[in-house]
């Protein structure tokens, strides 16, 4: 703790917003007498109403019925009342190469974080947006295996997939941020984290083989799941689980080791309404947000909200940080002239320009 | 809405008789005519065909006979030809049911052929999905499959063959097929030689234009198709997902091909049209 | 003249082709939506997306129309009562949007307005957005729409000939005034047929639109791009609701080109 201010007052703001939001659950008496101090980053940040404004959200597709609660739960509260906001939703990297070209956006919430460093990069997000407690991640999930109902092929491990005459549905990771996830976490489960370079590589290769169809996107290869094809599918946890929650007939399993996937959201450098998306991204960690989040199917990434058997945590789980981190990744295994995978779909007849 | 509404190709005119005062505002016009044209179809047109062809015709080549887009363009063949022959021969049917039968509920049918082309083209995926999808009340899944494909086809190409001919049959004139009764000919044959060689013009044209349309077709395809290359993926789906991949010269090429091919049925319909003047 | 037996046997096909592939389908398309009533329906054609992507359809079928309008009715005065070199090229030229299929319209204004290329990175340097903005919408329906008013307006422009203007500018009208008070009369309902035309395919536009977009929910998302975007998202309730809405637009636009076309060319 206390390696800089800003952690300090990132943790002031992330506190301050927890008091306040419990506050409004409980008819929101008394949470004036808690504000951050001297808080930067928090200038009016609990109680009182915002001035209004109208905030511009730009976020990837997945977590739209998500957010639609949380907006409304935020503008229930004292702090938002009199804020409103437009909503966009799509492919995560269609939206961030729009508000690169000029989309107006407030707050930006990506599936990965390679979609927010183009915005740093442009000056479009602060660098120190994933300074605060949570390193700028809103949610978590994990990659798991779905399968058809009552799993027919009895598949239970990331082995069971590279068995001849198993279809495997993927997306194709040069156009898909969900692709990306699914592959380090094959790659990082083979390769036990990185330390059996040659076994991960070696399962791609094999896994890749089984792959009939790689989509454009996490949600194109959802369809074509359940439209009937394939075996199995590797899929963020909560996209499978919001299948479910629409009916579909599928299960998944979550293998002993797997990655764990975090998405990131920030506010834009030039946002008109600092102060108001500031609020509303703190709100974004306050219980109330983080439980809707939960019932949406993601993992909270403040503790002790839910149930502990909400979800299972393998016992094996590791990040793309153990891997390397985004932009080693990126280079090693997505460049699409040098990458591991552009090799790999470069024999499948695959394309790679992205 | 008639079949010449929808006819890229609507009939040659006469030349007027009278000429309006031509000079500068004539210039004016053909001038403003023809850069208004340019920007808004000609250069996109022609950035496509630049894009496909500006790293030479060996690439464009490998774009499109690559195993994907070899197999989405010989499946958009086949169906469009096809959708083009069952279109030939249920649409001249439904025309001759139209004209010549009479039957409680015609008018209604009559009005309702047009509904595929005001009908949104996506919504005509939607809809044929819902009868014909994984959730069919009929237990008939065509969802992810060719006939799925084929249906969505068959659904938004119904009016061209249809309101082609019935203008033409409804004009035709009975004596003749009469005349050819009372001497003894038996129905067939009184169809095949004295209806059919009238009808065959609209019939032609009418399955060019159909073809035309299934060959293009995007919004009825992409629901049912499931993006499933090699097997229901058709030309349009491919380039869409060409594009969604940010891979312009594959898409560009096949888009050339595409392009091509309703150019060749544009010729072919003015052709076509300018040997029926000509003999009539 | 088939017998009895035969006539039946068609029209038994006809009928039933057109069961199969048309009255059925939709006809439980409407059934699922209003298997709960109205009140879901108007629920989901009332939440904020739905409502933002109505309003985004709209705007951009109304550009369209007008621009298309203004075009054909000039383009047909141009192609019909003159004749100057190039006439038929820029004729044939004109039919080509109806027959080119919507993706590769919208390829086509990615390759040459798109942020890859440098006439769309100057125009982003200067504030415009085609791509992924309403002006790329605007520019691929009225490509695909291009022909329709022309095509209506042209025939009966040719059919009215010249002598009543060439009376007019005798009794010295202008151009304009010959224009609104002879020519614009005599082709009012061929006009306005082509008009509802154009709104049609303007409002059901989906392929070419779908490219340019970008499909961002709440920002360049259309009726019919709703309608896809909530199918895929499990949505059938919403997904059906605006499908239904559209139909109820295409029949109602349907009811009005009936209307209008005995007094075609009258």
């Amino acid at each position: 703790m206390g390696r800089s201010g800003r952690v300090l007052v990132a943790l002031a703001l992330g506190a301050a917003v927890v008091v306040a939001a419990c506050g409004s659950s409980d008819t929101g008496a008394s949470s004036k007498d808690t504000t951050a101090p001297g808080g930067t980053g928090a200038p009016t940040a609990a109680g009182g109403p915002l001035p209004a404004a109208q905030l511009s959200l730009v976020a990837y597709s997945t977590p739209q019925a998500a957010y639609d609660q949380i907006i409304k739960a935020f503008q229930a509260t004292p702090q938002g009342r009199d804020i409103t906001f437009t909503e966009s939703f799509g492919a995560s990297g269609d939206q961030s190469r729009a508000v690169e070209a000029g989309l107006a956006a407030d707050v930006v919430a990506f599936s990965l974080e390679p979609d927010m460093a183009r915005l740093v990069k442009d000056g479009i997000v602060a660098t120190d947006w994933n300074a605060g407690v949570h390193g700028g991640m809103v949610t978590a999930s994990v990659a798991v295996i779905a399968v058809r109902k009552g799993n027919p092929k009895s598949i239970q491990t990331w082995a069971d997939l590279t068995r001849s005459g198993t279809q495997v549905i993927t997306p194709n990771p040069f156009t898909s941020g969900g692709a990306r996830w699914n592959v380090i976490a094959a790659y990082g489960a083979a390769s036990n984290v990185g330390k059996d370079d040659a076994a991960g590589l070696a399962y791609l290769d094999a896994l890749f083989k089984n792959v009939p169809v790689q989509d454009n996107s996490a949600r194109a290869q959802l369809q074509t799941f359940v439209g009937g094809k394939g075996d199995a599918m590797i899929d963020y946890e909560n996209d499978v689980i919001f299948a479910q929650q629409r009916g579909q007939a599928l299960s998944y399993v979550v293998p002993d080791q797997t990655i764990r996937i975090e998405n990131p959201v920030a506010v834009t450098a030039n946002s008109k309404h600092q102060e108001q998306a500031r609020a509303f991204l703190a709100f974004l960690y306050s219980p109330a947000a983080q439980k809707i989040f939960a019932q949406n199917g993601y993992r909270p990434v403040v503790s002790g909200l839910i149930s502990p058997t909400q979800f299972q945590t393998p016992p094996g789980l590791f990040t793309v940080a153990q891997l390397g981190g985004w932009t080693k990744v990126n280079s090693r295994f997505f460049d699409p002239t040098t990458g591991v995978m552009a090799a790999i779909e470069n024999k499948l007849g695959v394309a790679t320009k992205k | 809405m008639t079949a010449t509404t929808a006819d890229p190709a609507a009939g040659p005119r006469p030349t007027p008789r009278l000429r309006r005062p031509g000079g500068a505002g004539l210039g004016l016009g053909v001038g403003l005519a023809t850069s208004y044209l340019s920007v808004v179809v000609l250069l996109p047109l022609a950035a496509i065909v630049a894009r496909a062809s500006g790293h030479g015709w060996g690439r464009f080549w490998s774009a499109v006979t690559t195993p994907e887009a070899a197999a989405a363009l010989r499946l958009t063949l086949v169906l469009g030809l096809l959708v083009a022959a069952v279109n030939a021969v249920v649409g001249t049917l439904i025309a001759w049911v139209l004209v010549r039968d009479e039957f409680p509920g015609k008018r209604v049918m009559d009005a309702i052929i047009d509904l595929p082309f005001a009908l949104p083209t996506i919504v005509a995926g939607l809809v044929l999905l819902a009868l014909y999808g994984t959730t069919s009340p009929v237990h008939l899944n065509l969802a992810y499959a060719r006939t799925g494909v084929m249906a969505a086809l068959l659904f938004v190409t119904l009016p061209f063959v249809v309101r082609a001919v019935q203008p033409v049959l409804i004009e035709l004139d009975r004596e003749m097929e009469e005349a050819a009764a009372s001497l003894g000919a038996e129905r067939f044959t009184i169809f095949r030689r004295i209806v059919l060689p009238n009808l065959l013009p609209a019939i032609a044209a009418g399955t060019a234009l159909a073809f035309a349309r299934a060959i293009s077709e995007f919004g009825a395809t992409v629901l049912i198709s499931g993006n499933l290359p090699f097997k229901t993926e058709v030309a349009s789906v491919q380039i869409f997902s060409q594009i969604e991949s940010d891979n312009t010269l594959a898409a560009a090429a096949v888009s050339t091909v595409l392009l091509l091919a309703a150019l060749a049925v544009l010729l072919a319909l003015q052709a076509m049209q300018r040997l029926g003047v000509r003999r009539a | 003249m088939p017998s009895r037996g035969g006539r039946g046997a068609l029209r038994a096909v006809a009928v039933g082709y057109l069961l199969a592939l048309l009255a059925l389908p939709l006809g439980l398309i409407c059934w699922r939506t209003f298997a709960n009533g109205a009140g879901p329906v108007w629920h989901a054609l009332t939440s904020a997306s739905a409502r933002h992507a109505l309003e985004v359809t709209g705007s951009v079928a109304v550009v369209a129309v007008v621009a298309n309008t203004l075009s054909g009715v000039g383009l047909a005065v141009l192609l019909v009562r003159h004749r100057f070199p190039g006439r038929r090229l820029l004729d044939a030229l004109v039919d080509l949007p109806l027959a080119v299929s919507p993706v590769v319209v919208g390829l086509a204004l990615i390759l040459v307005y798109g942020r890859t290329t440098g006439f769309g990175a100057w125009l982003a340097e200067h504030g415009v957005k085609v791509i992924f903005a309403l002006p790329g919408m605007v520019l691929a329906t009225v490509f695909v729409s291009l022909p329709l008013v022309l095509r209506e307006v042209a025939p009966v422009l040719e059919e009215v000939g010249i002598e009543q203007e060439q009376a007019a500018w005798t009794l010295g009208a202008s151009a304009a005034q010959a224009f609104r008070r002879v020519t614009l009369p005599a082709i009012r309902w061929a006009l306005a047929y082509g008009v509802v035309l154009t709104l049609a395919r303007a409002l059901g536009e989906y392929g070419a639109v779908a490219v340019v977009s970008g499909r961002l929910v709440g920002k360049t998302q259309t009726a019919t791009l709703f309608v896809e975007e909530r199918y895929q998202n499990f949505d059938q309730p919403a997904a059906y609701a605006m499908a239904v809405a559209l139909a109820a637009v295409a029949v109602g636009i349907l009811l009005v080109i009936n209307l209008l076309r005995p007094r075609e060319g009258s």
